[in-house]
């Protein structure tokens, strides 16, 4: 069982979980399993079947994307993290603190 | 990585110090990784910060105090009773004044003897590469997507580094961009979240401490990288988490095929960056999102009062979240919350055959949810323009503004 690290943005999709135990022994396996579990994330991180290109997945500390991608191998104990792009909490423009991934 | 030498020694020979400032900067000065070498780099150097903010105010104030030679500053804003949580560079006798002003004061009472130069614009590609052409490390204290890429493309095509924060919430990062060296910004984030994807910004705001905590880091990373000790956050991205008081740390790597710090750039021109992100970049901006530019039907406060002073029956649909529904709320006019994540859900709770009155707190979530309503059929949706925070200015003072 893998841990995925879920940012602060997506956390009202998760029941406000800071992380989530998924199982799945590639990266694509383990966000199918987190999607399963939360069903309101799916959206947010994939397009179609494809993971969104501009979610970003780390694997430990490294960039997924210059690993296998979502072929990527996941080990017992590996930790995942979605890392969001954040850009302020200013609460005056509608859409301008709408941050994702 | 190790840092670079940035300030070159020969431009230290005509730098000195005063009795004054090396007393002043005595706790530098018996550090040998600071000594007099360092102060005077610290001296020799340039920051500009772009944003006297949040993130602005701590990096403005300690940067001064280190000794920083010319600190520049980039706002157009004015300060208001909402920013004073968190922009501890200015106080409550400050609101209503230029940011710009306001900060330039604290900034030379810590320490008269920096240079302060303030640009009283919004950063736009117009006038990007002329106002961060002069300096040696430009500094990322946005709150916009726009302007965070605006920025980035600004400091690849003028080889500058860009020490990047970023906060929400309780989250927090950290790194320094800089194309010479390692990674951009868009080599991590390509392209921006799609606006609209996440349909509210009722889960914004951000602890006032956190720009605090980041802010003091990124002025961490220009006096090392000025000063060329340390290990530099090129390559990096430190990850904070406030509310589980956790640090996480990933590498970032440099994308082979970014668009614009590539080998083959496909961007070498500054471009429209509202456009590009499909939000406005500030509260000044033209920029319409392509949602917003489709109008719905509006009522203004006094026009609400009067018709429901008539007698008229309407039904007032709170769409906040419940913890602004205990700051503020129209429950003595009979106003329903449902939250906007659950409107759709819960439509069955509303009479399409009365007048939907649809308020937020200033107007803009509750206008994204009388389009969704149109769609499910409701014709009789009306938003009430401004939201509870204008109601409370035009009709009810005994309501708080937020």
């Amino acid at each position: 069982m893998a841990t995925i690290r879920i940012p602060t943005p997506l956390r009202p999709y998760t029941g406000n979980q800071n992380s989530v135990i998924v199982s799945g022994d590639s990266v694509s396996a383990a966000l199918a399993d987190l999607t399963g579990q939360y069903p309101d994330l799916r959206q947010h991180l994939f397009d179609g079947d494809k993971v969104r290109s501009f979610v970003n997945i780390f694997l430990n500390e490294e960039d997924v994307r210059y690993l296998d991608g979502a072929a990527t191998a996941v080990a017992e104990n590996d930790t995942l993290m979605i890392i969001p792009s954040i850009a302020g909490g200013k609460l005056v423009l509608s859409l301008d603190c709408l941050v994702l991934l | 990585m190790t840092v670079k030498r940035l300030i070159h020694p020969d431009a230290l020979a005509d730098i000195s110090l005063s009795h004054e400032e090396v007393q002043r900067y005595s706790r530098h000065l018996i550090m040998p990784e600071v000594g007099m070498t360092g102060q005077k780099k610290l001296k020799a150097s340039s920051v500009l910060l772009i944003g006297a903010g949040g993130l602005g105010s701590p990096l403005a104030m300690y940067l001064a105090a280190a000794g920083i030679g010319r600190i520049g500053l980039v706002d157009y804003d004015v300060v208001d009773y909402t920013n004073l949580q968190r922009q501890i560079i200015h106080g409550t006798k400050d609101v209503g004044r230029l940011k710009l002003q306001s900060a330039k004061e604290t900034m030379l009472d810590i320490n008269p003897h920096v240079q302060v130069d303030t640009y009283e614009v919004p950063l736009t590609s117009a006038n990007a590469l002329e106002i961060l052409a002069p300096y040696d490390v430009i500094i990322d204290g946005t709150d916009n997507f726009p302007t965070r890429y605006l920025t980035n493309d600004a400091c690849v095509l003028l080889g500058k580094p860009n020490v990047y924060g970023s906060i929400f919430r309780f989250e927090g990062q950290l790194s320094i961009f800089h194309a010479a060296e390692g990674p951009c910004y868009r080599c991590l984030f390509p392209e921006p979240p799609p606006p609209g994807l996440v349909p509210s910004c009722a889960e914004g705001g951000v602890l006032g401490i956190l720009p605090g905590t980041v802010g003091a880091m990124q002025a961490t990373e220009a006096i090392k990288y000025i000063l060329g000790i340390g290990e530099s956050m090129v390559g990096r991205l430190l990850l904070y988490d406030a509310l589980n008081m956790e640090f996480t740390e990933v590498r970032l790597q440099k994308n082979p095929n970014c668009p614009v710090c590539s080998d083959n750039p496909t961007l070498t021109e500054l471009i429209d960056y509202e456009q590009f992100c499909g939000v406005p970049a500030h509260d000044h901006s033209l920029y319409l999102t392509a949602e917003e530019g489709e109008a719905v039907p509006q009522i203004a406060p006094l026009e609400l009062k009067r018709r429901l002073d008539a007698g008229e029956e309407l039904f007032i649909l709170d769409v906040r979240e419940p913890h602004e529904w205990e700051i503020s709320n129209l429950n003595h006019l009979g106003a329903k919350l449902i939250p906007m994540g659950d409107v759709v859900a819960r439509m069955n709770e509303l009479d399409t055959a009365v007048t939907l009155i649809v308020q937020c707190r200033t107007g803009a979530r509750s206008a994204d949810i009388i389009r969704e309503l149109q769609k499910h059929g409701f014709k009789k949706a009306l938003n009430l323009d401004g939201g509870i925070n204008r109601w409370a200015s035009e009709v009810d003072p005994s309501l708080p503004i937020y």
